[in-house]
């Protein structure tokens, strides 16, 4: 019988990496996760503490996926602490996902917004020419490198590491890097996935340059299937029409970049 | 229109239901103060259409939702209302006072949180003071929404009309729970949530039936209406308008104007030029 894939489906922890001191990866078999689209997600059901939005991460082994969770509130504490052998729930896939163009792609990831982005570098063609630019705040917080120059190992590509205190790679905000890259060459599509602030500047950046670009955006999210509202970006709901969004789209949101809303769906500043 | 509980919390929004063919949107239900609602998982989807959700009436407030929607001139828009006691509707409606809002409706009827909704439309002598109260602060259509709780909702909806309420929204979500079978627990944060969608419509049609046949009063029909033939179906058993929420999940935005054309069509061929002429006829028979 198929599935359904609003049912919550419990998976089993198979295996715990330790990607940075507050950065983990889970991985568990599922058919079904493991083959989903670059940017989509599900949501994950920790039993007994919380449910959240997680971008599905690849796994390098057939029939398998992962989430990778940078601990911060209660929920992604959670999920952060479960251990081998642990369960988890699962239902979804849901959302869009990225619009992949051929030959120079520039990929812009900041903190666990590179899940999306590991995902989407399985989907290139031999031929394109990639860029990955991983931002980090400091050298402890930089993750997925030597995967990224693997998963490309085949291809004319680079990785490039900013931290914010330079205490690894380049020093500065990703973002400069972005103007520096997109200011040299001539890229076929943008995508970035990251803290607000850096997607809002990255697609500026590239919109100013006629590129096109794509960010997946991330809110509060308490549905997932376009019901309960939480996740509204104006009039666009993340869980239903993204939640990858075309550039254009959101320079026309007066929202993006600047508000999110909270618990009670209140607007807050960015 | 767009039954409460559902997207609404943003004029955005509102907007786009209403471009998509709602004749109306009701918000969802708000409360004095901003309240967040209960922790993740506040829903679960049963299969077959059905949904248990327990989001527990987060909402950003009465005050702040006024301010979001004062400059709204489009949209119709009914504005759902929960509280305890009759000082908490009376209270939010003031605050509404510079607002184009079309109706209220009053959630007599939240199966799954405490001292309001459903702990209050089960209290009689409350019902009357709420609705007696709320009628002498607004001109505007007062509706209230009920549902099935602990007293017989046919009661309820009696002695709302003795108090002078508009109309009556029937059915709100129905009390239930679900239990994971490997991990052996509850699986909604406050283990009891509120069923909807597809399961459910059958027991909403069976209210407005009873309610058209017992009152002469205007019904607006809600429960697991997803299709044309669903809609038709609560016009024929005494519903003069409908409301859409669950089914908005599965068919998204577009659902409104799929069930309005399959209304239209249906009445042409039927020989029916206005909606009024349809509701109730099931009853004749």
């Amino acid at each position: 019988m198929q599935r359904n894939h609003n049912h919550t489906t419990i998976c089993k922890i198979e295996k715990v990496i330790d990607e940075t001191p507050t950065v983990r990866t889970l991985v568990f078999s599922d058919d079904i996760m493991s083959n989903v689209l670059p940017g989509q997600f599900a949501m994950v059901w920790i039993p007994g503490i919380n449910e959240l939005p997680m971008s599905v991460m690849i796994s390098r082994e057939t029939g398998k996926a992962a989430f990778t969770v940078r601990k911060h509130g209660p929920a992604s504490t959670g999920l952060f602490n479960l251990k081998e052998g642990q369960q988890l729930g699962i239902r979804g896939p849901y959302g869009n996902s990225f619009d992949l163009k051929q030959g120079k792609l520039l990929l812009v990831g900041g903190g666990t917004g590179l899940v999306p982005m590991m995902r989407l570098l399985t989907f290139v063609k031999p031929t394109d020419d990639v860029t990955l630019l991983i931002g980090a705040k400091t050298k402890d917080e930089v993750f997925f490198e030597n995967l990224a120059n693997n998963l490309l190992k085949n291809n004319p590509h680079s990785v490039i590491v900013t931290t914010d205190d330079g205490s690894y790679g380049e020093k500065g905000f990703v973002t400069d890097m972005v103007e520096k890259l997109i200011n040299q060459s001539k890229f076929e599509g943008v995508y970035t996935c990251g803290p607000e602030k850096m997607m809002f500047k990255t697609v500026q950046l590239a919109h100013s340059k006629g590129l096109f670009v794509q960010a997946s955006l991330e809110r509060m999210m308490k549905c997932g299937v376009g019901i309960c509202g939480s996740c509204c970006v104006g009039e666009d709901l993340v869980c239903k029409d993204g939640t990858i969004f075309d550039g254009d789209h959101l320079l026309s949101n007066k929202e993006f970049g600047y508000f999110y809303r909270n618990k009670a769906g209140i607007l807050e500043n960015y | 229109m767009l039954a409460s509980g559902i997207l609404g919390i943003s004029l955005d929004v509102f907007n786009r239901i209403y471009r998509s063919g709602a004749g109306a949107v009701v918000t969802k239900s708000l409360s004095k103060e901003p309240w967040e609602g209960y922790p993740n998982p506040t829903i679960f989807s049963v299969g077959g259409g059905g949904w248990i959700n327990a989001v527990g009436l987060s909402n950003p407030g009465a005050p702040n939702f006024a301010k979001m929607i004062e400059n709204n001139k489009d949209v119709p828009i009914i504005v759902s209302l929960v509280g305890s006691i009759p000082e908490d509707f009376e209270f939010m409606i003031n605050e509404f006072a510079n607002c184009a809002v079309t109706g209220y409706e009053l959630n007599l009827s939240c199966p799954h949180v405490a001292k309001v909704g459903l702990e209050v439309g089960d209290d009689p002598e409350l019902v009357k003071k709420i609705v007696s109260t709320v009628k002498k602060s607004t001109k505007v259509p007062v509706i209230a929404k009920v549902g099935l709780g602990t007293t017989n909702y046919l009661d309820t909806v009696g002695i709302a009309i003795d108090s002078g309420i508009d109309a009556i929204t029937a059915i709100n979500t129905v009390r239930a729970m679900a239990v994971d079978v490997d991990t052996q627990q509850p699986i909604l944060s406050n283990k009891f949530g509120g069923l909807s969608g597809t399961p459910i419509k059958p027991i909403a049609l069976r209210c407005v039936y009873e309610i058209s046949s017992k009152y002469d009063i205007p019904i607006i029909g809600c429960g697991g209406i997803s299709t044309w033939e669903d809609a038709v179906e609560f016009f024929l058993a005494g519903a003069s308008a409908i409301q859409i929420g669950s089914a908005v999940g599965d068919r998204w935005v577009d659902v409104f104007n799929e069930i309005n054309n399959g209304i239209l069509q249906y009445m042409e061929k039927k020989g029916i030029s206005r909606i009024e002429e349809m509701v109730g006829l099931a009853k004749k028979s």
